[in-house]
């Protein structure tokens, strides 16, 4: 008996934007289905910039610390809800092929993970922008706070929240395929874990000494110091900016790490086709 | 010479040192249709989730045209496929969305044209703009075999392909499966409860108990072999571990 010879075609060598394409495709036609999930993506970065707008003006009469830079409250809440929205987008892109019991045809398509991971990362930038852009847009109306006055600044803080998130959104994911359904609710409650220590709302300083260890290790504590950093005092700090990448890309890459570490401990405990049931 | 497009030798797969699937193997060659019998728990869907690359085994190897499933499974998936009941397309996308997206997925050359010739070839107009999840089980059954033939794929595994249809739908689909193997050359191998389908279908059948492929053969063979005239009897027998010469085979003592 001879062994026919496969013969893998051009596009199934190295990674293909043409499979990334087609799982944003899926997400997209998914998001475009249901009015809800997108009223929802705008909802709470809206509610929370409105919430926080209020607390800006009252502090102002009151606090000089906000009186002189009256826009540091409101984009921080915005800021912080790009870490939140970004893990939450990539969180919930992979739990709709846990939900719809769609990994299994996944994982045998030609998808690869690196892939899959990718579109994911898509998918959490659009359904970040989508969020986040209307209360941006509403701060300028309501508040005269433009976050876009942040200039580039705004990009590289916003890039380095984002990828924070992704980190947060493979390790929530692996944590998924380990454990199953049953810990997607840790999609929500993941991030506020850092919360405390990410300095969104007041500097690193005023954290205990010890904490302040842990929360220089932490990206978001970083960016947020940087974002004061320009709003308080007009200086943007080269060295924040690379410590944040360099903590960033530590993360991600230990974040995919443990993705991939779960994918292959899933295919070993057969759960891909369990998982979702 | 026949060209074997399935290739599995030794394979097992253990949990916690208890075996699921032990030491199977067996070659499939192009055109062909080779099933896997064997009542639930036999061993019979870890079987395929090991072909496929789903599930990695504990020992042995699969080869798929020519590829190790469990190094290279990325070499050949684009020329694979399959269907199961253990899996569903996104629900809230309609079929038309699903299908481009598998297209897109499987790099068919021409997504909307292949599309559009498996809406006609499996008669799926009628639901085309329904959501996935609003379709009937014989209508998600034809979806789910035009995602499975998306690729026009060399290789074909089905698990259950006709579960939970109504006697004319299923027959329907073994024509269908029938009439893309005979244009296609594709190897199948399918797992099912259904033995007129398995004999209609099928070439050779692995008869599977406890993990473990306890018999082989043609579907004339094993009626030959085990004295029986339905294969439905024969199932009977290797599930209930009673071979022909079990003198405790109801009847046994009359023959």
């Amino acid at each position: 008996m001879t062994v026919l010879q496969a013969q893998p075609p051009a596009w199934s060598r190295g990674a293909s934007a043409r499979r990334i394409a087609a799982m944003v495709l899926r997400h997209l036609y998914l998001l475009r289905s249901s009015w809800p999930r997108i009223f929802e993506l705008m909802y709470w970065p809206t509610i929370q910039m409105i919430l926080w707008g209020f607390i800006t003006l009252f502090l102002a009469t009151t606090s000089s610390y906000i009186a002189e830079a009256a826009g540091v409250l409101i984009s921080a809440v915005l800021l912080w809800d790009v870490l939140f929205r970004g893990q939450l987008g990539f969180s919930l892109s992979f739990l709709e092929e846990v939900w719809s019991r769609n990994l299994g045809n996944l994982c045998v398509s030609p998808l690869k993970t690196g892939e899959f991971l990718t579109a994911l990362m898509v998918m959490s930038l659009l359904r970040t922008l989508l969020g986040i852009l209307p209360a941006a847009g509403l701060a300028i109306v309501f508040y005269e706070v433009s976050v876009f006055e942040m200039g580039l600044a705004l990009i590289a803080f916003f890039a380095n929240l984002l990828v924070m998130g992704w980190a947060i959104g493979m390790f929530v994911a692996a944590l998924i395929l380990r454990v199953g359904q049953g810990a997607e609710n840790v999609a929500w409650l993941a991030i506020f874990l850092i919360a405390p220590i990410s300095a969104i709302y007041y500097p690193v300083a005023v954290l205990p000494d010890w904490l302040q260890f842990i929360a220089w290790g932490l990206p978001t504590a970083v960016v947020f110091e940087g974002m004061r950093a320009v709003l308080i005092e007009g200086v943007f700090s080269l060295p924040l900016l690379l410590r944040a990448i360099l903590l960033n890309l530590l993360y991600l890459g230990l974040g995919a790490a443990a993705f991939f570490y779960s994918f292959q401990v899933a295919r070993r405990r057969g759960l891909l086709l369990q998982i979702g049931e | 010479m026949d060209k074997a497009v399935i290739e599995v030798a030794g394979l097992s797969k253990s949990y916690n040192g208890k075996p699921a699937v032990a030491e199977v193997g067996f070659r499939v060659a192009a055109g062909e249709t080779v099933a896997l019998l064997g009542a639930n728990g036999a061993g019979k869907t870890t079987t395929i989730s090991m072909l496929l690359g789903l599930l990695l085994p504990s020992a042995g190897s699969v080869r798929i045209l020519g590829e190790d499933m469990v190094r290279h499974r990325h070499r050949v998936l684009g020329r694979m496929n399959f269907s199961s009941p253990y899996v569903d397309l996104p629900r809230r996308l309609t079929v038309r969305q699903n299908l481009t997206v598998f297209a897109m997925l499987y790099g068919v050359p021409a997504p909307r044209r292949r599309v559009a010739q498996l809406v006609e070839d499996l008669e799926l107009r009628p639901f085309l703009t329904q959501r996935s999840g609003s379709l009937s089980a014989g209508q998600k059954t034809r979806v789910s075999l035009a995602k499975a033939l998306i690729n026009a794929p060399d290789v074909l595994l089905l698990d259950e392909p006709t579960a939970s249809l109504d006697p004319d739908s299923g027959d329907w689909v073994r024509g269908y499966l029938e009439d893309y193997q005979r244009r296609s050359g594709a190897a199948i191998l399918l797992a099912s409860h259904n033995m007129a389908e398995v004999e209609r279908l099928c070439d050779q059948v692995l008869m599977m108990r406890a993990g473990r492929i306890v018999d082989r053969g043609s579907p004339s063979a094993l009626l030959q072999r085990y004295g029986r005239a339905r294969l439905e009897d024969v199932f009977l027998d290797v599930a209930r571990a009673r071979r022909r010469d079990d003198p405790d085979r109801p009847g046994a003592a009359a023959e």
